[in-house]
């Protein structure tokens, strides 16, 4: 693998303006200023309804230097291979063609279109950035939105089913690169969308996006909770890459160390929590423990 | 050259002919012949193009709009359910101003299932911005996609020619297949205005206030009702587009004339039938017939639905005594959109207008129709037998025979031709 970037070797140049739409301490924005930097300007994204394209701007101001074509809910990933022919027809194949959509976007009403171009195999990336809910409609639940967590239309009993594993959706196409990523570790990131652009095909990297105003936090300890979710065993750091599943990141080192912060650490920092009883934590940190043995016995 | 084909094949020897740079489409009866027929010149290297298997209409069109907005020349086709599945792409197509063509090969559309022909498909999109074609044969078919190609792309507008299953899509007819040089003449290639690049980067699309609002350069920028109303205005004027367009394609190719309606047998009629599509073909003969037990009555076929030659319609109507309007369609509830449309054309430039001049000089008035009288055929593939048609408009005519304005037939509207109850 290609050395880590760092905070020095991180490209200057930046593609997202500053003073853009996006909620003070927005997972979504750090993830799109860093994502973008390392997509390069040779890009034309394509964006469906959510939060991004509130943060792009309003007509006729944009937020992005990147070329952007904004598509119906549903079909982020078809307007990309129709995007990619175009650009063959044109002999223009050199520009990269990236799909950048919500959990929403992709976990729901995109997921048809999603999985129609990861069967073709079309060659380009889609993101999905996942603050687990409708953010940008006012809090609504989606497939991502994890069991338990109160929303805007699960708003006694929290939502009732169990978080969508979208990754290994896309990984089960048999796709060459599956990536899940988080805002809160921006370089970590980095390095996936560059080794993700280096590769033929489909490529699909998720990326865990804190929402302060949908998870009920103060906007300073978005890197903060991200982390916690990583450091809990919450939501994890891999990489399938050619069908091999790999941990990454400080995922990886936390198998080394064995030592998985308390998931009520995590659970608790957040409003959206805060109707599971002491038993449906205890259920959630048997998940996770369940899980976390699995890959320390493949560690082994 | 000469062949004999069926509609489907002509349709796709057309998207051929106008070199269609992306085509992405989704299986559906009876226009699968149609995009099988284009992958085969694709994967044989007869054409130079992409096809995109894509795993729903909605994708269909996606794909069509991703590619148009990219510069390329993109074509979709579909019926029935499909194109109702397509039916927010098909707003966005238009709001979006891209020039994608599509075939609709039409078909009724389900609840209950059912493959067989009828207008609601296509009729049903009439509000989405999107131009309509109706074609009545194959020739119209394969010159069809030509124009349309030709007024999309002038206009910036995507266009719909609707052609009918299986009574088109499915039958082998005798056509003129254009000759490329010619075609080269007709249709440029295709320059769009903006092209998605990274050198010049725009957000397209993005979400646009309700009032107008200065850009960075202090500029005022258009707000959502403009946009829409330049959408409005550019529409009306493909009605002279269209036709500065047909008379280019009569200039080079020698046949064709008229991009609005269609006359047959009107100059002298006291009564007009009219329709889309193959039926007004079929209505010929039906007036042939009533022609001969000494009625005098014409048929016009209306070949652009979208925007509705409203003003074309009039002045071949401002004569007569009595118009019949015969859809494979309805607005449940009233009555066929045709007829409504009709009417309101009739309404706006007849009546307000106090008519159109007094007595012609034949002697006859010149006011406006006693009646228009709507009729209802061939849902979900009846049958539309010429007899029954025949005895239907005879009826009507006898019904209303000496007639002034209170002539017209009160009865339930429409009449629906060949109902068994």
């Amino acid at each position: 693998m290609a050395a880590k970037t760092t905070i020095l070797t991180l490209p200057k140049e930046e593609f997202v303006h500053p003073g853009n739409r996006a909620c003070t301490g927005c997972g979504l924005s750090i993830a799109y200023r860093i994502g973008l930097k390392a997509l390069g300007s040779d890009t034309i994204l394509i964006v469906p309804p959510s939060c991004l394209t509130v943060l792009q701007g309003l007509f006729p101001v944009a937020s992005t230097k990147l070329p952007c074509l904004n598509v119906t809910f549903a079909s982020t990933a078809a307007a990309a291979t129709g995007m990619l022919e175009a650009l063959k027809a044109q002999g223009r194949e050199h520009i990269k063609v990236v799909g950048w959509a919500g959990d929403g976007g992709t976990a729901d009403i995109g997921i048809q279109a999603l999985s129609g171009a990861a069967e073709r195999g079309d060659d380009f990336l889609f993101l999905c950035y996942d603050n687990e809910g409708y953010m940008n409609t006012g809090v609504q639940r989606s497939g991502t939105t994890p069991r338990g967590a109160v929303t805007a239309n699960t708003p006694i009993k929290g939502k009732m089913q169990q978080k969508k594993d979208v990754p290994a959706i896309m990984a089960a196409h048999g796709i060459d690169y599956v990536a899940t990523a988080s805002s809160a570790y921006p370089l970590d990131l980095y390095d996936k969308i560059k080794k993700a652009l280096s590769l033929q095909g489909t490529k699909y990297i998720h990326i865990h996006t804190p929402c302060p105003p949908g998870w009920g936090f103060e906007p300073r300890y978005a890197i903060k909770i991200g982390r916690l979710a990583v450091e809990t065993g919450y939501y994890d750091l891999y990489e399938v890459e050619k069908g091999e599943f790999r941990l990454t990141g400080a995922s990886e080192k936390l198998v080394e160390k064995r030592q998985l912060v308390p998931v009520g650490e995590y659970l608790k920092t957040q409003s959206r929590f805060r109707i599971l009883t002491p038993e449906q934590v205890a259920d959630t940190q048997a998940r996770i423990d369940r899980k976390w043995g699995g890959y320390y016995r493949t560690n082994e | 050259m000469h062949i004999i084909e069926n509609g489907n094949v002509a349709a796709a020897l057309g998207v051929k002919l106008a070199g269609a740079q992306v085509i992405a489409a989704y299986p559906i009866t009876p226009q699968t012949p149609l995009t099988e027929k284009l992958a085969e010149f694709i994967e044989a290297g007869e054409m130079r193009a992409q096809y995109i298997p894509v795993e729903s209409e909605h994708s269909a069109l996606a794909a069509c709009i991703a590619a148009s907005s990219t510069g390329a020349r993109a074509f979709t086709a579909t019926s029935a359910n499909g194109l109702l599945y397509m039916h927010e792409q098909i707003h966005w197509a238009a709001g979006a101003r891209l020039p994608i063509v599509m075939c609709v090969v039409n078909r009724a559309v389900g609840a209950p299932w059912c493959i067989w022909n009828d207008h609601q498909d296509s009729i049903s999109q009439r509000d989405t911005g999107w131009i309509q074609m109706y074609a009545c044969d194959h020739q119209q078919i394969i010159d069809g996609v030509l124009k349309a190609f030709a007024l999309a792309e002038a206009t910036s507008i995507p266009v719909m020619l609707c052609y009918d299953g299986y009574l088109l899509s499915h039958t082998y007819m005798p056509f003129e297949v254009p000759d490329e040089g010619k075609v080269g003449r007709f249709l440029k290639p295709f320059k769009p205005p903006y092209a998605l690049d990274p050198a010049n980067p725009a957000n397209l699309n993005t979400v646009t206030l309700p009032d107008v609002r200065m850009d960075v350069l202090g500029e005022m920028a258009h707000g959502y009702m403009e946009i829409r109303y330049l959408l409005q205005e550019d529409l009306r004027a493909a009605l002279s587009v269209g036709q500065e367009i047909e008379d280019e394609f009569a200039s080079i190719f020698g046949r064709g004339g008229n991009a609005l309606v269609e006359p047959y047998r009107c100059d002298d009629a006291d009564y007009v039938v009219v329709g889309m599509g193959s039926l007004t073909y079929q209505l010929r003969d039906v007036v042939e017939a009533l022609r001969d037990e000494g009625h005098k009555i014409g048929v016009l076929g209306i070949r652009l639905y979208r925007p509705f030659p409203d003003q074309a319609v009039a002045e071949a109507l401002g004569a007569v005594r009595g118009v019949f309007v015969i859809e494979k369609a309805l607005s449940y509830g009233y009555e066929g959109a045709l007829c409504s449309d009709l009417k309101a054309a009739l309404y706006e430039h007849l009546v307000k207008g106090g008519g159109n001049g007094g007595p012609a000089e034949d002697g006859r008035d010149r006011g406006q129709p006693a009646f228009v009288k709507g009729l209802v055929a061939g849902i979900g593939g009846r049958d539309i037998r010429t007899l029954d048609l025949t005895d239907a408009l005879r009826a009507g005519m006898a019904a209303t025979a000496g007639g002034g304005a209170k002539g017209a037939p009160a009865e339930e509207r429409p009449d629906w031709i060949g109902i068994k109850l």
